[in-house]
């Protein structure tokens, strides 16, 4: 409690730069993540971020010191150049994407490691910490290196404001951009720029190798949570904002902890949680919406049945065993008795010593169903002009989703009609 | 004797990558054998916290199921959850990784296992890792024994299944036809991928091994339109790549995997340039010398 609050009131300046350093790379890195992750180029992220790694260590080998300008720029040039070469390979030979990226993302991570090791073989003094390269130590940040990073997550944010409509544009429907006469390809390349640099200053904190999850996870993250791109981005923002203070605390009261990983790891839990729990897209609510809706399926087929029967019957409140039913439709008697049982639950049956019958409720909605259903087939062989022996099946689904207002329409446009297709009376309800 | 034996790990280890990037990348799935080999870190460490050895038997099953699960969580991720593949991928794998990472510097003191080694691996220390029998008699170096038995396995792997694993990469529908699983060849391919990425970590590192497991089979896929010729010519290059990356470490006095990786790249835009049929140079001046006999006629 007493490292909460110490770290909180941001008393010591190493706290503060490493706090708002993280905070800072995380969010503006999300904020271009969304749309690397719209144009589906995550993979590419993680390709560049990799690819950074020679072009610092050139950097180094030119200064000999580590001046975070010539670092930034060296991994600028080859980050860039590894999406050149990746967009170069696939359209100039049968490589495919995929492919392209591996190659690109862990040759050049090769060539930087040769380097590095070459340089930390060399015996130049100032190359102690070039490492941090490769799985960040925010916990090292200092003030020369925030202005920096701040500059570059400034330039960020206003790009993305400024161009904000085009780069939705370009990110949702290229060709559409294009067709209408946006630079495409200008827009492209300032995109690339952006991720580019977004990867550069990140991985100082993150590491090269990890730097991808701090792109890309939030922008996933977030997308689970909406449908509209400026909340998406406030959303992935504030997520990478969070993750990032999150790592600077475990780092500051754990010191042997690294901060980057622990980024990656408080962004990657903030995904699944929101994978599996967010309301609406999230897995275990379309399990259970899924659930829902076949369980609704099963009771309207089981009522419609019991209709049935009942018409040929003659007698529609005759108590039926499952066997009838299950000779009439071939259900599965365990879903068959779920279905029942739920079907009593509401009202819509009723059960005496293991029979089953309507009541008055329940025939109500079976009738409809049926009236449903044959209402569709006359719809479909009078408007539509398919064989009476093709309808069956396309009413058997759409018979679960008509509203009443569509049920209101149908019957007006057919003329509240008295047969279907198959010569069967259609049942209404007065 | 020591390039000898450092040379020969590499060749063991560069070839069994070969063989299944040959799958991977005419499957268009390099992307995943680059997630898996770095989602199986978390298996690794656990696997060194419970046994203590490296090189065990326990530490290549651990980290072949965390494999095989990483698999399952992409496509899971992809189909239940509605997240496109790339990311899906992409969260999976960092995820795992930061994972192994943290696990790591949690258990800095018991396990012998740092940030470096997982990167670019150790392949320089292989010689001084002997096997030493009971007996006091030294059979050679344990690296070479683990990628040699992972070499026979992942081979034993491909000719058995051969014609499944052929069937399953280029036509699935045809493979369903003629009643081969597909998702059972899919999870066993992804078995022995994750089974050579641990096999090969120590050696090369868990990010290296992307490299020799997609770019010779890549630069393979450029030279040649035989499958066979394609498997052939990885194991080849595969050699190639072994003995000139580790003369180039050490002409550089820098990392052996890192020197190898820069001539797979190297190997990869000679066959990009130069390939008889694909190169980009050979095509264009194909072009233009057709051109030239084309305008001698008229």
């Amino acid at each position: 409690m007493e490292n909460l609050l110490e770290f909180f009131s941001f008393a010591d300046p190493n706290i503060r730069y490493v706090t708002l350093g993280s905070v800072l790379l995380c969010s503006s890195a999300a904020i271009v993540g969304c749309f690397i992750f719209l144009k589906k180029k995550a993979l590419v992220g993680d390709a560049v971020a990799h690819s950074v790694l020679p072009g610092v260590c050139l950097a180094f080998i030119i200064a000999e010191n580590k001046n975070p300008v010539l670092l930034v720029a060296g991994a600028f040039l080859t980050g860039w150049i590894s999406l050149v070469a990746i967009d170069y390979i696939t359209a100039k030979s049968k490589i495919k994407e995929d492919t392209a990226i591996g190659l690109i993302l862990s040759v050049f991570f090769g060539i930087g490691i040769l380097m590095l090791t070459w340089i930390q073989g060399s015996g130049i003094a100032a190359q102690s910490g070039l490492d941090h390269f490769l799985f960040g130590k925010a916990a090292s940040l200092i003030g020369q290196d925030l202005i920096v990073f701040g500059t570059v997550s400034i330039i960020l944010l206003a790009v993305v404001f400024l161009l904000f409509k085009e780069l939705t544009l370009i990110s949702f429907d290229g060709a559409f951009a294009q067709s209408i006469g946006f630079p495409v390809r200008g827009l492209e390349l300032i995109l690339t720029t952006l991720t580019v640099l977004a990867v550069v200053t990140g991985i100082q904190a993150i590491g090269v190798v990890l730097m991808a999850a701090i792109l890309v996870t939030p922008a996933a993250a977030a997308k689970f949570w909406t449908d509209k791109l400026k909340v998406m981005i406030i959303l992935a923002a504030c997520f990478g904002a969070v993750s990032g203070v999150t790592g600077a605390y475990i780092s500051y009261i754990a010191p042997s902890m690294p901060t980057g990983p622990w980024i990656v790891m408080i962004i990657s839990i903030i995904a699944l949680v929101s994978f599996f729990f967010a309301p609406k897209k999230g897995i275990v609510n379309r399990l259970i919406e899924k659930r829902r809706i076949q369980n609704q399926i099963t009771e309207e087929n089981i009522l419609k049945l019991l209709f049935n029967i009942g018409e040929a019957d003659e007698d529609y409140f005759k108590a039926r065993t499952i066997k009838d039913i299950i000779q009439r439709r071939p259900f599965h008697v365990s879903v068959l008795k779920s279905g029942l049982s739920r079907l009593k639950n509401q009202g819509f049956l009723e059960k005496e010593n293991g029979y089953w019958k309507f009541t008055e409720a329940g025939k109500t909605k079976g009738q409809r169903m049926v009236k449903l259903h044959r209402l569709w087939e006359l719809y479909l062989t009078e408007y539509l002009k398919i064989a009476p022996d093709h309808v069956h099946e396309d009413a058997e689904t759409i018979e679960h989703i008509i509203t009443p207002e569509l049920e209101k329409r149908l019957e007006e446009k057919l003329q509240y009609p008295k047969l279907d297709p198959h010569k069967s009376e259609i049942p209404y309800n007065n | 004797m020591n390039a000898f034996w450092i040379i020969l790990t590499g060749c063991l280890v560069s070839i069994s990558c070969g063989l299944l990037g040959c799958y991977l990348v005419l499957r268009k799935m390099a992307m995943v054998g680059d997630a898996i080999s770095h989602a199986v870190l978390p298996g690794i460490v656990f696997a060194l916290l419970l046994t203590g050895v490296r090189d065990s038997f326990t530490m290549l099953i651990g980290a072949g199921i965390i494999g095989v699960f990483t698999t399952f969580l992409i496509e899971f991720f992809h189909r239940k959850g509605n997240l496109q593949t790339d990311a899906s991928i992409g969260v999976t794998f960092t995820w795992l990784f930061a994972l192994g990472v943290i696990l790591i510097s949690l258990f800095a003191g018991q396990i012998d296992l740092d940030q470096e080694c997982v990167l670019y691996g150790e392949i320089a220390y292989v010689p001084i890792d002997l096997w030493i029998l009971d007996s006091g008699e030294v059979m050679g170096p344990r690296a070479v024994y683990i990628s040699g038995i992972v070499l026979i396995i992942v081979v034993t792997f491909i000719i058995i299944g051969y014609k499944e694993l052929l069937a399953t990469t280029f036509d699935p529908d045809y493979a369903v036809c003629i009643g081969i699983s597909t998702a059972l060849w899919h999870y066993l391919l992804m078995g022995a991928v994750s089974l050579t990425t641990v096999a090969s970590f120590e050696s090369v590192g868990a990010i290296l091994v992307v490299a020799l497991l997609i770019a010779p089979p890549a630069t393979a896929y450029l030279l040649t339109e035989n499958f066979k010729f394609m498997l052939l010519i990885t194991t080849v290059l595969g050699i190639i790549t072994s003995i000139s990356g580790y003369y180039l470490a050490v002409w550089l006095d820098g990392s052996i995997a890192g020197a190898m990786s820069t001539i797979a790249g190297l190997l990869f835009a000679l066959a990009f340039l130069f390939s008889p049929k694909e190169g980009i140079l050979t095509k264009s001046w194909r072009n233009k010398e057709q051109n030239g006999t084309l305008s001698k006629s008229f």
